[in-house]
C-alpha cells in the first residue's frame, strides 16, 4: 500500500509554537501501514487539536488522524455503555446518545473532543468531585502497539498498561475504540444553581459546603478584580432534569438536542487581537453583574451550560497572531493560602482574560499522568504575547510546585521538565511502562521532548 | 523545543567569542532553557564567557568549531544533535571584518575576509537549515550588518560579504516557510564591542545589549527581518538613494 502524507504546520489550539509534520487521516485498518513509515522522528496520533499547547505536535515527525463516524459506535442500552472508534468526536456522539436517553460520563468545556483524545488526557469535567475524570468510566479499550499488535485493556486487563494508557497523552499506543459507561438521563436540560460570590473566600467556602450535593459544579472568576474582590465569582451548580420537572408540554419534547452554532471568528482577526486589559475588564464587569445572586433552579440545554463557546467556531483567533495559552494547574486541599497568592498574582499582573475557571476536584485515579487530584484547579486563559508573561508563569510554576501541585499536561505550553517530574512523582513508573511497550521510540510528540516524559 | 512565550531550551551560538551573538544568548536565557553551546575555532577561546552565563539548572558547553572549514560543517551539525538533541535557536554570528588596508595590499586577506564571512556563513547555514527541515523546527538568527545595505569605501570587502550573506538569508528564509522553521535577519548598525574597539563610531551606534533585546523581541513577534536600531531602516532608505557622490564623501569612515 502507497503512504500518502501532507506536510503541514501544526499548532494546538492556542495557536503557539507551530512545527511542521507529514501527516494523513487514515482509517483503523490501514494505521500499521502508516507507522511502520516514520523515521525517527516518530508517529503520534492528534484528534481535533483541542489541546492548547504541543501535545498533539510531533516536528518532523508523522501525525496521524484516525478516521470515525458515531454512526459505527454501538450504544449497548441495558449496560449504559457505548463502544466507539477513537477518532469520533463527542460532538457527534452526542447526536446519537442524548436522543435516547444517554450522556457522555465526562465533557470538558468543549465538545470538539475525540473518545481517543479524552482518554490519552484524562479530561475531566464539571462532574470530577463525585465522578472522577474520563478513565474512571472506561471498561475496555483496543490498543495498537508499536509493534503493530493489537491489544485489548481495561482496569481488570493488562491494568497497568491501560492506566499508562489513560492520561498517557498517546505515548502508548495508537487507541483504535473504546467502550464507557455513559450516563443515563431523562431529558436533554440541565437544572442550574446561580451563586455569585464576592471574592474568593467566599466561592471557597461555598463550593467546599455545597458542591457535593450536585453532580455538576464548576464558577468563572474575574481574575482581573483586586482587594476585597479578589476572585470574584460566578458558580453554577447543576444536575440533569428530571422529567418530572417539566412541563408536559415540554417534556414531549424531553430529550431534543440541536447544539447551534452561532458565528465563526473570520481568520483576519488583527495580529494583536481583541483581547486584552480594556476589553477583558470590560467583559468581567458585565458578566458578573449580569448574573442573579442567587438563583435556583433555572433550565439550560446542555450546550448551553456545558459547551458554550462552542457555538462561536474558531474563537481562538480573537487572540490575534500571537495565539494564547491556557494555563492550568491543581492543588491539594489545605493549600487555599497559595491558591489565593496565585490568583492575586495573575490579577495583579493583569494579564488574564475573561476565560478563568475554578473547580474542585474529587478523588484521583489509578493512572500516573493523571492530572486531577484531590483539590483545586484553577485555569486561566492569557494571549500569549503579555508583557512579562514568561516569568510570571515561571514564578507561579515554582509556588505550584512547593504546594505539592501540578500542571495539566493537555493544557500545558510552558512549563518545565522539572515541574512535571515534580508534579506527577509517579512519572518513572510510567515511563517504565512506556519504554516496555516503544523500546524503540516509535511514539514520539513535541511536549513529551519538551517536558522530557520520553 | 521552543513553548508557548518563545522560551527555547538548547541554543547554539557559531562565533562563541562574538559580543553580539553571546548578548543574544544571554537575552533568551530563561529557566526553560538547558543547554548553550559557543561554537568557537578553539574551544578554550569562550571560557569567560562561559562563566558569565553559567547559571543553575544551565549547561555551558563550547564546541570547536572552523567557520573557513567548510567541509567540517555536515559533520560539526550532525556531533551536536547527536550529543544535544534538537537545535532550538542557532545564531550565526561569527564573521572578520579585516582591515581594508590589508586587503588592499594582499588579496588573500580580502578573499579569506569573503570566505569567512561568506561562504562559511552559506555553508553552516545550509546544514543548519537541513536540520531543521528534519526536525520540523527551529529558529536560525542571522547577524547581517548595515555595511551591507550599501557598501563603502572604508570597509567594502567586510561590507560585500554581509551584502551577499544578507541576500542568501531572505532567500533563505523565505525558502524555509512552511518548514516549522524560521530564518530571521538582524542588521545592526555601528555596534561597540572588541570588533570596532578604537574605531571612530558611526552614527546611531549601539551596542550588544541593545541588538539581542531588539533581536529576542523581534524573534519572539515572528519577525523577518530587523534593524538595530530600528531607525536605521529609515536612514538607511534614504542613503540607499544618495547619489554616488554625495555618498563617497559621507564622513563616516
Amino acid at each position: 500500500m502507497e503512504t500518502d502524507f501532507t506536510t503541514s504546520r501544526l499548532t494546538g489550539w492556542g495557536r503557539t509554537s507551530p512545527s511542521s509534520a507529514r501527516t494523513a487521516e487514515v482509517s483503523r485498518g490501514d494505521v500499521s501501514e502508516f507507522i511502520k513509515d516514520s523515521n525517527r522522528r516518530g508517529v503520534l496520533m492528534r484528534g481535533l487539536g483541542r489541546s492548547y499547547g504541543d501535545a498533539a505536535q510531533n516536528a518532523g515527525g508523522v501525525v496521524l488522524t484516525l478516521k470515525g463516524s458515531a454512526h459505527e459506535a454501538v450504544l449497548d442500552v441495558d449496560a449504559g455503555t457505548v463502544t466507539a472508534g477513537a477518532g469520533v468526536s463527542l460532538h457527534d456522539l452526542l447526536k446519537v446518545i442524548v436522543p435516547r436517553g444517554f450522556f457522555v460520563p465526562v465533557t470538558p468545556g468543549t465538545r470538539f473532543v475525540t473518545v481517543g483524545g479524552a482518554v490519552a488526557s484524562d479530561i475531566h469535567g464539571k462532574n470530577h468531585h463525585v465522578e472522577g475524570s474520563f478513565g474512571n468510566h472506561v471498561r475496555r479499550l483496543t490498543l495498537m502497539l508499536a509493534d503493530g499488535t493489537i491489544h485489548e485493556v481495561g482496569p481488570d486487563q493488562n491494568p497497568s498498561l491501560f492506566w499508562a494508557t489513560v492520561g498517557g497523552m498517546g505515548l502508548t499506543g495508537v487507541i483504535l475504540d473504546v467502550t464507557f459507561s455513559l450516563i443515563p438521563i431523562e431529558t436533554s436540560l440541565c437544572t442550574v444553581n446561580t451563586i455569585r460570590c464576592r471574592n474568593i473566600d467566599v466561592l471557597i467556602e461555598e463550593m467546599s459546603h455545597g458542591d457535593d450535593d450536585h453532580r455538576y459544579s464548576v464558577a468563572w472568576a474575574d481574575l482581573l478584580a483586586t482587594g476585597s474582590r479578589l476572585g470574584r465569582s460566578v458558580l453554577w451548580r447543576g444536575d440533569h432534569t428530571k422529567l418530572a420537572e417539566l412541563s408536559s408540554k415540554d417534556a414531549a419534547q424531553a430529550l431534543r438536542y440541536e447544539p447551534r452554532h452561532l458565528a465563526s471568528v473570520p481568520p483576519i482577526v488583527p495580529s494583536f487581537g481583541f483581547v486584552n486589559k480594556l476589553s477583558s475588564s470590560l467583559f468581567n464587569e458585565l458578566w458578573f453583574r449580569k448574573e442573579p445572586r442567587r438563583k435556583e433552579g433555572g433550565h439550560k440545554s446542555i450546550p448551553s451550560y456545558f459547551h458554550p463557546l462552542d457555538a462561536i467556531g474558531s474563537w481562538n483567533r480573537l487572540y490575534g497572531a500571537g495565539g494564547f495559552l491556557q494555563y492550568q494547574f491543581a492543588l491539594p486541599f489545605g493549600r487555599e493560602d497559595e491558591l489565593r497568592q496565585i490568583i492575586e498574582k495573575v490579577a495583579v499582573s493583569k494579564t488574564a482574560s475573561p476565560l478563568v475557571v475554578l473547580k474542585r476536584f474529587g478523588a484521583s485515579n489509578p493512572a500516573p499522568l493523571s492530572f486531577p487530584m484531590p483539590g483545586w484547579t484553577l485555569t486561566v486563559d492569557i494571549p500569549a504575547r503579555a508583557e512579562g508573561l514568561g516569568s510570571l508563569l515561571h514564578i507561579i510554576d515554582e509556588m505550584v510546585m512547593q504546594s505539592g501541585g501540578r500542571h495539566y499536561l493537555a493544557k500545558d505550553a510552558h512549563t518545565t521538565p522539572l515541574a512535571i517530574r515534580q508534579g506527577y512523582p509517579r512519572l518513572d513508573e510510567w515511563i517504565q511502562i512506556q519504554r516496555s511497550v516503544d523500546p524503540d521510540r516509535r511514539w514520539q510528540s513535541d511536549l513529551a521532548r519538551r517536558l522530557e516524559l520520553i | 523545543m521552543e513553548n508557548a512565550v518563545g522560551e527555547v531550551q538548547n541554543i547554539l551560538v557559531l562565533g562563541g567569542r562574538s559580543e553580539i551573538g553571546v548578548a543574544i544568548a544571554r537575552e533568551l536565557l530563561t529557566p526553560s532553557t538547558q543547554r548553550v553551546m559557543l561554537a568557537c575555532r578553539q574551544p578554550g577561546e569562550s571560557r569567560e564567557v562561559e562563566a558569565s552565563l553559567a547559571r543553575n539548572g544551565l549547561r555551558v558547553e563550547s564546541v570547536s568549531f572552523d567557520a573557513a572549514d567548510t567541509a567540517s560543517h555536515a559533520g560539526f551539525v550532525d556531533n551536536i544533535v547527536e550529543g544535544s538533541g534538537d537545535l532550538d535557536v542557532v545564531i550565526l554570528a561569527f564573521g572578520v571584518l579585516g582591515s581594508q588596508e590589508q586587503c588592499d595590499d594582499d588579496s588573500q586577506s580580502a578573499v579569506k575576509i569573503a570566505h569567512t564571512n561568506y561562504s562559511g556563513a552559506v555553508s553552516i547555514a545550509m546544514e543548519v537549515a537541513k536540520r531543521f527541515r528534519q526536525q520540523g523546527h527551529g529558529r536560525l538568527i542571522i547577524l547581517s550588518s548595515v555595511a551591507g545595505e550599501r557598501t563603502r569605501k572604508a570597509n567594502y570587502v567586510y561590507g560585500s560579504t554581509k551584502a551577499g550573506l544578507d541576500a542568501f538569508a531572505q532567500g533563505l528564509s523565505d525558502a524555509m516557510v512552511g518548514t516549522g522553521a524560521s530564518v530571521m535577519i538582524v542588521r545592526p548598525g555601528f555596534v561597540h564591542s572588541a570588533m570596532t574597539t578604537g574605531m571612530k563610531a558611526a552614527p546611531f551606534s549601539t551596542t550588544p545589549e541593545v541588538v539581542a533585546k531588539l533581536t529576542v523581541k523581534g524573534l519572539r513577534a515572528g519577525k523577518r527581518i530587523i534593524w538595530t536600531p530600528g531607525i536605521l531602516r529609515w536612514v538607511f532608505m534614504v542613503m540607499r538613494h544618495l547619489p554616488v557622490a554625495i555618498w563617497r564623501r559621507m564622513p563616516m569612515g
